[in-house]
């Protein structure tokens, strides 16, 4: 079923009782041509573009729990480009071009709203330091504005311009905002499911099948299912996975971070705004249901546990108040953490690995929510043609090995760093 | 919160700690062949469990120290001091 404007109207003047569900709910196959492993975003949009753009539909998403139940459920939505180091410049820029056009393209309303970005600048360091990596994003055809106080004020009238760090103005990507996280989920998950993608939940890889040094399908808790290539996207819980597959170790620690929403505001914030300085961290943006979402740093130590731990919390709530003091006595609704992929340099891979069959796309720290449209394009494209797409060349696993880190933020071979 | 007990101080708030990471990675001698190095710089076990690692005492006695936690459950088993040195005087003293 086709959405549309006639159709929201036809099905609610009838009661809405015509709709039918949005995917199908089918029985595992024997066997499929690719089996993409978790149903968060990632995986979810490479399935779609391995049928879409490649003409691969006897495909299958396999996912532990639930879609979307992960990391894709549980980020701060936020979507920006503005990376500088090759390797990322050019991927996140495809991946935000992609945003652009994304409900169309599925015929699903994934709220992308271009509200713009604004990192705020409160030191002459930081402002060059920002002004080359904007004018690197504008060389490269992507956006990027200086604000000065005057005019950030006038868009968020709320800053405490003259607080404990006195802000100078602020690097703004006006193109950047956010999206409606499960929406983009359920668009993609449609969207694959209507050119014949299985997307079989509550089922679990237990397992790899291996066959003359190949892996040629998963174990899972319905059955053994084979497959040429398998595709794994299950970024957080990549080393146990790739353990199982016998990939060995990875250049990965697992990091939980947390994230929060308040109760529902009228309008009161309508960009997303991040602020940096020292060890402080914090993003903060509103929902269209009118929460504040919001987060900081990592916790910092490793962790595969859903929750975070007190300290970062109140650090988190001491930014807020510190950049936002009209927060200070907004109730918080929610709270909860995810667990992610903190590769050594702070950038992602999806790659081939040195075990025929089996690809992978992992590592993505947190900002996995921005790249899903470019993510599951590149790791289609991996997959289908064995070899990487443009935009995602430097994406690989063996970078670390000949030295070609892609390291954002100049942080080292230290994860938490990043 | 986690609780760590420091071998100097007691048992201490985890906010008093920093975290210095992975307690498991020997670094390789100076002129070991790449792939060590590339191994002790780079890879990780990252297990779901057990998980042996450095945390540094910052807001308290300054010591570095091994901490045993299970990194899914947040149960911490022990803390020893990480320099083989101390932990071997504090032997003695106790």
């Amino acid at each position: 079923m086709r959405y549309n404007a006639l159709s929201v109207i036809k099905n609610g003047l009838r009661g809405n009782i015509d709709w039918t569900r949005a995917w199908r709910d089918p029985e595992p196959k024997p066997a499929y041509d690719v089996i993409v492993i978790g149903g968060g975003g990632h995986g979810l949009a490479t399935a779609y573009y391995l049928a879409k753009n490649h003409g691969v539909k006897n495909v299958a998403v396999i996912e532990k729990g639930w879609l979307g139940g992960g990391n894709a459920g549980r980020n701060t939505t936020i979507v920006r480009s503005n990376y500088m180091m090759p390797g990322n410049r050019e991927f996140y820029s495809f991946s935000l071009k992609l945003w652009e056009d994304l409900s169309h393209e599925l015929n699903y309303n994934v709220m992308f709203s271009q509200r713009a970005h604004i990192n705020l600048v409160f030191s002459p360091a930081q402002r060059d330091a920002l002004a080359r990596r904007y004018n690197t994003m504008l060389l490269d055809g992507d956006d990027g504005e200086w604000w000065d106080r005057d005019r950030l004020k006038k868009r968020v009238p709320h800053l405490n311009m003259d607080g404990r760090y006195p802000i100078e103005g602020a690097y703004v990507q006006p193109r950047a905002g956010t999206a409606r996280h499960d929406a983009v989920n359920w668009g993609y998950a449609r969207a694959a499911d209507a050119l014949g993608v299985d997307i079989l939940q509550n089922t679990e890889v237990t397992g790899f099948v291996r066959k003359a040094g190949r892996i040629v399908g998963v174990e899972t808790n319905r059955g053994e299912i084979r497959a040429e290539k398998i595709g794994m996207a299950v970024a957080g819980h990549t080393s146990t996975l790739a353990a199982k597959a016998g990939l060995g170790k990875l250049p990965i620690e697992s990091h939980v971070l947390q994230a929060y929403v308040s109760e529902p505001l009228k309008p009161f914030l309508d960009a997303v705004v991040v602020f940096g300085v020292g060890h402080g961290h914090f993003y903060i943006s509103q929902s269209d249901k009118g929460g504040l979402v919001f987060g900081g740093d990592l916790d910092m130590h490793n962790s595969y546990a859903q929750a975070g731990t007190l300290p970062r919390y109140t650090d988190v709530m001491g930014c807020a108040m510190n950049i936002l003091p009209a927060t200070g006595r907004i109730k918080l609704l929610r709270q909860w953490g995810g667990v992610m992929d903190m590769s050594m340099d702070g950038s992602p891979f999806i790659d081939r690995t040195e075990i025929p069959g089996l690809y992978l796309n992992a590592g993505w720290c947190y900002g996995g929510f921005k790249a899903t449209p470019a993510s599951g394009w590149c790791f289609a494209h991996t997959i289908a043609r064995d070899e990487p797409h443009e935009a995602n060349a430097r994406l690989t696993l063996s970078r670390y090995r000949e030295g070609r880190q892609i390291d954002e933020t100049g942080g080292g071979p230290v994860p938490n760093h990043h | 919160m986690l609780r760590i007990p420091c071998p100097f101080c007691g048992l201490r708030d985890h906010a008093e700690f920093d975290y210095e990471g992975d307690a498991t990675v020997t670094y390789p001698p100076l002129d070991a062949p790449e792939d060590a190095w590339f191994e002790a710089v780079f890879l990780r076990e990252n297990p779901r469990g057990r998980h042996r690692e450095y945390w540094r005492h910052t807001q308290g006695c300054g010591a570095y120290l091994i901490v045993e936690r299970d990194v899914t459950t947040h149960e911490i088993f022990g803390a020893e001091l990480a320099h083989p040195g101390m932990a071997s005087a504090m032997e003695g003293a106790a």
